[in-house]
């Protein structure tokens, strides 16, 4: 399995680019985690079960990306701050398709 | 005033499992909790996903695991204040604690135990410029008395379940309904859909979607909303009550106000000895705490507890001698005179 490369605009504007491994099961969400941009208690709250909408991204980059679930669907529908491109981290896992994937951290609410 | 041995915030399963852990030191346990039933996120955000990891359940759902743990405390007879948010605490002369509620109940006790996860949950409030000064003026996050509602305008935002359900009852109480929602889709029981489309069908509910309220308008009271819709410019409507629906979100709440250390929005704990914070006789167990390596799991949370009914008996008893007993051989001894101990074929004596 192979690493990739991912940008981050954290909540403060400014820009990472972080490697993320793909044999680790890991999302995007847990992906900021490590990397610790976004302070810890802001981001992932509900675990990773779309039931929070704390890891909500606004996807800049063209990467297609796995199909929305209905709760991921259903949590955006009662998220703040959501736009066209809004999906939540803990439902894009970290596979090699995801090589050069390009978000920005939605606003904390 | 409620007097107990250990006061415990926050009723998940941690804060249950304590519960178990001081009974067998024979310490009773009071737990306060926001919610208005136990069980914590467990049993408020997702009763029905399965928990993989609690050691012999193979698979649980989480509102089972929380039945499971309230049953295995009743013995010991705990008491709830539920439905209200631990506000205060004053230490006492004699080291002990006066902790109250938001709504003025005040509980003595020995020993603290924050056990509040990830926090009191508290609605999620829209970004709205000016919402904080209509609070209790008309703007209201949760519905505690429908009749407050009665021949009133409304208009309720978000597109859940609480959103249908609200819109559905109040459209029988109120003089007028509006229910305004982002997108044109709603993502609740196909139930309530359903009649909440029936009932707009009727007239009975005013939809306005895709839309959302973008300022409150009035001066000491809500008079109306500003709302704008995709493609349209902004319009108001007239209403007596806005209340935004968009479920709850964990907030560490007034805790974080009682002089404990934080960091990272939980409080510090030293995790080498017994889980106490910086304040002598208040532990902080479960999610709620940190320290290096700490663990959010339900089952750190488990040992955590166990770890801390040993040192509050310690604190609370200081002269008594404490020696650990496996529940296989000294048996479970319940407040309310039961006592549950392994059958006696079991315990065969030597010839």
């Amino acid at each position: 399995m192979q690493d990739i490369n991912i940008k981050i605009t954290d909540r403060n504007g400014e820009t990472h680019e972080v490697v993320a491994p793909t044999d680790m099961a890991m999302n995007l969400m847990e992906v900021v985690r490590s990397y610790e941009l976004a302070e810890e208690g802001t981001i992932g709250v509900c675990g990773g079960m779309a039931m929070c909408a704390s890891c909500q991204c606004y996807v800049t980059s063209e990467t297609e990306l796995p199909e929305m679930s209905d709760d991921e669907d259903a949590m955006l529908a009662e998220a703040f701050n959501v736009e066209d491109n809004s999906r939540l981290g803990c439902q894009i896992q970290m596979t090699p398709a995801m090589e050069g994937l390009e978000v920005i951290l939605a606003p904390e609410s | 005033m409620i007097t107990t041995d250990i006061l415990i915030i926050g009723a998940g399963p941690t804060g249950l499992f304590t519960i178990f852990e001081a009974g067998l030191l024979k310490l009773k346990c009071h737990l306060i909790d926001a919610l208005p039933q136990p069980g914590g996120q467990c049993s408020e955000i997702y009763p029905k996903k399965p928990i993989y990891d609690i050691p012999a359940y193979p698979e649980i759902l989480a509102g089972d695991l929380t039945h499971k743990l309230i049953e295995q405390t009743k013995q010991f007879e705990p008491g709830f204040t539920l439905g209200e948010r631990a506000e205060t605490i004053d230490k006492q002369e004699d080291g002990t604690f006066i902790v109250t509620t938001n709504k003025g109940t005040k509980h003595h006790a020995k020993i603290v135990a924050i056990a509040g996860g990830l926090g009191s949950f508290e609605p999620r409030k829209p970004v709205i410029p000016n919402i904080l000064d209509f609070e209790d003026k008309g703007v209201e996050y949760i519905i505690k008395e429908p009749e407050f509602y009665r021949n009133k305008r409304v208009v309720i935002s978000g597109g859940g379940d609480s959103a249908l359900d609200w819109a559905v009852f109040l459209s029988n109480v109120a003089s007028e309904v509006t229910l305004i929602h982002r997108r044109n889709e709603f993502r609740g029981a196909l139930d309530s859909v359903e009649k909440v489309q029936e009932l707009k069908d009727l007239g009975k509910i005013r939809m306005i979607t895709p839309a959302e309220v973008k300022g409150i308008i009035g001066t000491d009271k809500v008079t109306g909303v500003s709302v704008e819709k995709k493609g349209e410019d902004a319009f108001v409507v007239d209403t007596d009550h806005f209340i935004p629906l968009f479920g709850l979100s964990p907030k560490l709440g007034p805790i974080a106000n009682w002089g404990l250390e934080i960091e990272k929005n939980a409080i510090k704990v030293n995790n080498a000895l017994d889980y106490q914070t910086n304040i002598p006789g208040i532990y902080a167990i479960g999610d709620v705490n940190t320290y290096p390596g700490k663990l959010k799991l339900i089952l750190c949370g488990f040992h955590e507890a166990t770890l801390m009914c040993q040192s509050a008996y310690k604190r609370i008893f200081p002269d008594k001698k404490y020696v650990m007993k496996y529940t296989t051989v000294g048996g479970v001894e319940g407040f309310d005179g039961t006592k549950k101990e392994a059958p006696k074929a079991v315990v065969k004596a030597i010839q």
